[in-house]
């Protein structure tokens, strides 16, 4: 499996980022490097093997269904860049 | 018969009744001020890792039983990647690979046929936040509020197979499933609060193939009655669109209510939402023994319940679907019929008055004040004569606003109805007097003159005497 400079231009589109020609260029090789360094794992035999949903043998780790304490308003908005009403405020979204 | 043959499928949105959300200790308490019930994990802040709510998984687990769904035994979360304002961590935990509930069922009945639709699967997922435009409509606005109060509230999405054929047969699909899930406690399923959500999936092709045509999602239908409409609309444009010789776009599309009509929001291609498992919540496994501890506490299911009230207490089918069509309801006929054995006048009671002032106000049962000892004193005050059923009617309003008592009211309101003869005889001599072309009618044989002269005993009395009184008091004095 390789990627193209289309790849990862649809990977920078869905992370939001803002690659100049040389960093797709080089996202591009080691992106494949990783790819083909990672491609040795096919040559094992994995028949036998279970397919892991997870990487601990972990299972039903649950919590009660009773309240706790969240933050308070002035806290939970002290990020945003504009609030307004007790709402965070973003620009535009279409 | 139409050329083509529309093709409908469900995805429904459903709020569990749990007290706290799916990751977090924050409430899930309805209509609280902005931005009141976070915390760093629905936030989405850096760090914090949620732990999954026993309840959630309890509550899913129940509904996929209710809707006769299989149960997986082995169950997990998966991160579904997009970007929104209303997501905050920037992908949404849902189970994309192995929903907890799959290959389900339901049954309805239109026009008198029964069908059964296939539930491909139930799954457990975190609602997103709400959001508030500036100026109303998204596409106008240059800003928009964020609150997170629902960020992370527990979800089952339920999506139907493309089984539906008409509005009509997916409007009977969401009343049934609304039914079911009250029944089994596992939402409010209350619309206008936004516990149950509904998207459609609307595509037609010609009458008789088996192909699919391109679909398109209906989107910003507020009650089942929208839902219906919605589907009705679109699958005449997509028919017209055909036969114009035009291709039907995939997209989205919003009910517009007012309008009464579909109109395009964006177009959809096949978005890649990068699915992957969430390695931070724990997989669920289901034992046999769980599974059958959930079984036992689903309670009897509306099918079941319509079918007993017209075996045991004789109902019509219809009576008993209407009634059994919500669980409060079919709850205040029971313990109604237990103060009062007459199945059908209670029936009639709770289908005309009752849910006539229910609808008249948007009301909900729970809301109003009256209760089943209330109507069951009312029927027995009918029964004895004490009131007419007209007189009911109004004491059957007053005790649904104000919740007294029907004897209190009776009196109160000076309704009683006049059975005693001496005060009867007065009025009934009046009316002779007034009305001697109707007296002379009944004396040279017109029977239904009589009619008219209770009319005028019953108008003198504002209704409050008996009419059965009347006219035997009545052929007694014109026979004189």
């Amino acid at each position: 499996m390789t990627v193209s400079e289309k790849d990862v231009e649809q990977l920078a589109f869905f992370s939001r980022l803002d690659l100049t020609a040389e960093d797709k260029a080089a996202y591009t090789k080691s992106l494949n490097t990783i790819l083909d360094y990672l491609a040795m794992l096919k040559e094992l035999d994995t028949g036998a093997v279970e397919p892991a949903a997870h990487v601990l043998p972990v299972k039903n780790v649950f919590r009660e269904d009773s309240l706790r304490q969240g933050l308070e308003r002035e806290l939970a908005l002290a990020n945003a860049p504009e609030v307004e009403e007790g709402a965070f405020v973003v620009p535009r979204i279409v | 018969m139409s050329r083509y043959e529309a093709v409908i499928g469900l995805e429904v949105h459903v709020e569990l009744k749990t007290e706290t959300k799916l990751f977090c200790g924050c409430s899930t308490e309805f209509g609280q001020a902005p931005n009141t019930q976070v915390c760093p994990v629905c936030l989405g802040l850096p760090g914090s890792t949620g732990v999954l709510n026993k309840k959630v998984v309890e509550l899913a687990a129940r509904a996929g039983l209710a809707l006769n769904c299989k149960i997986g035994a082995y169950t997990w979360f998966d991160r579904k990647n997009y970007y929104y304002p209303d997501l905050p961590k920037g992908f949404q935990i849902s189970q994309v690979f192995r929903p907890i509930a799959y290959q389900g069922y339901l049954d309805i009945e239109v026009d008198g046929r029964d069908k059964r639709i296939n539930i491909t699967r139930a799954h457990i997922e975190e609602d997103p936040g709400k959001l508030v435009h500036s100026s109303g409509s998204i596409m106008t606005s240059s800003s928009s509020f964020v609150d997170y109060n629902r960020s992370g509230m527990p979800l089952i999405e339920i999506v139907s197979e493309p089984e539906l054929r008409s509005g009509a047969e997916a409007k009977a699909y969401l009343e049934k499933l609304k039914a079911i899930l009250e029944y089994t406690g596992v939402s409010d399923v209350k619309m206008e609060q936004g516990s149950l959500r509904c998207d459609a999936n609307v595509s037609v092709r010609p009458a008789g193939t088996a192909a699919l045509g391109t679909k398109t999602e209906i989107k910003n239908m507020n009650s089942f009655r929208a839902v219906q409409r919605a589907i009705e609309y679109e699958v005449d444009r997509q028919i017209d669109v055909l036969e114009d010789g035009d291709r039907v776009v995939q997209e989205t599309r919003a009910w517009d209510e007012n309008k009464g009509i579909t109109m395009s929001m964006r177009s959809k291609e096949n978005p890649d939402y990068r699915c992957f498992i969430e390695q931070e919540v724990s997989p669920i496994e289901l034992s046999d023994e769980w599974i059958e501890d959930l079984r036992v506490t689903i309670p009897e299911l509306p099918d079941a319940r319509r079918k007993r009230l017209v075996a045991e207490h004789g109902l019509p089918a219809y009576d008993a679907g209407v009634i059994t069509s919500s669980l409060s309801l079919a709850e205040f006929f029971d313990a109604t019929l237990e103060k009062f054995p007459d199945a059908k006048k209670i029936s009639n009671w709770i289908m005309g008055e009752l849910l006539r002032l229910l609808n008249a106000r948007g009301m909900e049962l729970g809301e109003s004040k009256i209760t089943p000892a209330g109507l069951a004193s009312l029927l027995k005050l009918i029964e004895k004569g004490s009131i007419s059923n007209k007189i009911g009617k109004e004491v059957f309003e007053a005790m649904f606003q104000e919740g007294k008592e029907p004897a209190q009211i009776v009196k109160e309101k000076g309704l009683s109805q006049i059975s005693d003869e001496g005060q009867l005889t007065q009025i009934i001599a009046e009316v002779i007097d007034k009305n001697p072309k109707s007296v002379a009618d009944f004396q040279s044989g017109k029977e239904q003159a009589i009619g008219f002269l209770v009319g005028q005993v019953m108008k003198a009395t504002r209704g409050q005497a008996n009419p059965g009184v009347v006219n035997a008091m009545l052929r007694e004095k014109l026979a004189e």
